[in-house]
């Protein structure tokens, strides 16, 4: 406690002015107390290099190993260069998951951000009420535990009783009697496309909504007023101002897709045959039900490549958004 | 804006967007309000060919099912105790480093700053493998320790970015007042700065309370053979498998599940409508 004290006197005087970030204020220096905010951050660090860098290194090392069943149990793997990454790179079916997942994430990611410009650009021409009424059930839908909705889900597609086909058969589509959605791989992949989509709109929705109350409403009456339309409007006018929030949420939803682990586990483990198995689930069957640790590392690393362009997109953005705060 | 219009001219010109709420709003709420009434309907209508949109009798039996699962009483205890310890322990870090960023000035902030943000977006999705490796490694495997330690780490950078938002947007002026007074710098953050964090707080132990409820992934490979050391979603996850063709226990399972969650959310929806407005202002 002492110290606190004996560093916050000097502190006070220097205080005077407002904080301004970037402008270098004189540095703690040598005394005692230039040591505190290493003390603060420490816990943070420490539980970053153990809990992130750790299981990261150990994953490039194992992807680098043999490492099966018996190495797991005994802790002698040895080392066989790029064997594992040139094992996966030569599978065809590997290739088939990578195809598979950019596929998923485009679909995913055109469908959750063009339906949510489209309920933003809705919500704010709403009414309050309506508006609250928009907005308070988009957070409910925000709130639904992924694994709830899930099974959910699975019982709105149930085959017998589910309400889906009951309708589907009800508006005359007999085909549709006791349908096994999850049986066939295109319509079990429709369905956790139809499912993430629902999940993800609210949050993207929220944030563009928020970003377009921002627009001025003078740009939209003058651009009217030269005689736009309203598509016209929302391309020259609307979009560029929220263009980089746009930008921020497209580069989130790409990564949160690649990553939809939990669904896809929850609702068909892959199947049926492979026809829901992308990149994250490809590497824990492989590694867990498999046995191969080598090889589903290697696939986790190689999604990680492949992720990281896009996060490098992200931080851009994200810096050119609250640089000015670092 | 538009007052010179008759009205019903202007009512019709609203149709297809008033429509088109009403067609989000029902398909935002439809699979919820699915899973409940699922859950209060008797066997018979669940199991019906002519499902009614309401029921038309009400049940408790299904949430009796599910409570009376084996191990239900023990999987909630554990969901629980693993959140709130690991939001407690994110708070106490957080609240820390985030002080250390917005308050003071030293050699590797922006470095930890970034690294923070990249944390942020750790692939977690894609660091199963080597975590169950260690944690077998190291005895830590069905235990709840090692999942609570991981959703520390999930929403540990979150919640540095939120409190130092916070933080830096309480004016310094107001501890060095209470410094002046006498304070301790550590009195005066715990006396005056602390209490206007309280909404800060509130909100990011909130939302990591919510991420660490539903995590599913680590839960289910980390915990094994341990069956007691179990969490809910992995719980429900199974549930489906054990009780099938059950789906009135398995919906009342999942709105049991899904209930905190909601009622959290509901608490927090003033604070997000509170961020979206002060976002219209910055404007």
């Amino acid at each position: 406690m002492s110290t606190v004290r004996d560093r916050s006197v000097p502190r006070t005087g220097r205080r005077q002015a407002p904080p301004a970030p970037g402008r270098a204020v004189r540095r703690g220096g040598t005394g005692r107390g230039a040591l505190w905010p290493y003390l603060l951050i420490a816990p943070a660090v420490l539980g970053m290099l153990y809990l992130l860098v750790y299981p990261l290194a150990r994953a490039v090392l194992i992807s680098f190993q043999d490492f099966r069943l018996r190495q797991l149990i005994l802790g002698d793997a040895e080392f066989v260069g790029l064997r594992n990454y040139r094992t996966l790179l030569g599978d065809p079916q590997f290739w088939e998951v990578v195809r598979r997942t950019f596929v998923f994430m485009a679909v995913n990611v055109v469908a959750i951000m063009v339906l949510s410009t489209l309920v933003a650009l809705m919500t704010e021409r709403l009414d309050r009420v309506a508006r609250t009424v928009v907005l308070s059930s988009l957070v409910l839908v925000w709130a639904v535990p992924v694994v709830a909705a899930t099974t959910v889900f699975r019982w709105l597609f149930h085959s017998e009783f589910g309400i889906v086909n009951e309708t589907l058969t009800g508006f005359g589509l007999d085909s549709y009697e006791s349908y096994p959605w999850l049986a066939h791989g295109g319509t079990a992949f429709a369905i956790i496309v139809v499912l993430i989509v629902w999940q993800s709109v609210p949050f993207a929705a929220i944030t563009l909504y928020s970003a377009l109350v921002t627009v001025p409403a003078e740009l939209h009456e003058s651009a009217r007023i030269d005689g736009a339309g309203g598509v016209r409007v929302f391309r020259s006018v609307t979009f560029p101002l929220i263009r980089p929030i746009f930008m921020l949420v497209l580069s989130l939803e790409v990564i949160w897709t690649f990553k939809a682990f939990v669904q896809i586990w929850v609702m068909t483990r892959g199947g049926p045959g492979e026809a829901t198995t992308i990149l994250p689930v490809y590497a824990v069957q492989t590694a867990l039900a498999g046995q191969r640790y080598d090889l589903g590392s290697a696939a986790s690393m190689l999604t990680v490549l492949l992720m990281s362009g896009v996060l490098v997109l992200y931080f851009r953005q994200l810096f050119r958004q609250e640089g000015e705060q670092l | 804006m538009r007052t010179s219009r008759p009205t019903t001219l202007r009512a019709v010109r609203r149709l297809p967007l008033d429509a088109a709420a009403a067609l989000t709003v029902l398909i935002c709420l439809f699979p919820v309000y699915w899973m409940v009434t699922t859950a209060f309907k008797p066997s018979p209508d669940i199991q019906s060919y002519d499902p009614r949109p309401l029921p038309r009798a009400w049940t408790l039996d299904h949430f009796r099912t599910a409570i009376a699962a084996d191990g239900f009483a023990l999987f909630w205890r554990n969901s629980i105790l693993v959140t709130i310890s690991a939001v407690l322990l994110a708070l106490l870090v957080a609240l820390g480093a985030a002080y250390a960023v917005a308050r003071m000035r030293w050699r590797g902030r922006r470095q930890f700053v970034l690294a923070v943000f990249i944390a942020q977006m750790a692939p977690w999705e894609s660091l199963i493998i080597p975590v169950y490796i260690i944690s077998r490694d190291t005895g830590m495997l069905d235990r709840l320790p090692t999942l609570t330690l991981i959703y520390f780490m999930i929403t540990l950078p979150f919640t540095v970015v939120v409190l130092r938002g916070f933080i830096a947007g309480i004016p310094p002026e107001l501890e060095e007042a209470a410094q002046v007074d006498g304070c301790t710098r550590a009195g005066a953050f715990r006396r005056v700065a602390f209490p206007l964090l309280a909404p800060g707080l509130m909100a990011t132990s909130l939302f990591g309370f919510i991420t660490a409820w539903n995590e599913f992934t680590y839960a289910n490979f980390l915990i094994i053979k341990q069956q007691d050391s179990r969490t809910l979603p992995v719980w429900l996850s199974s549930f489906q498998s054990t009780f099938g063709t059950d789906w009135g226990a398995t919906m009342a399972a999942s709105t049991l599940f899904a209930l905190p969650a909601l009622v959290v959310f509901l608490v927090l929806q003033r604070q997000v409508t509170a961020g979206l407005a002060s976002g219209g202002v910055k404007g």
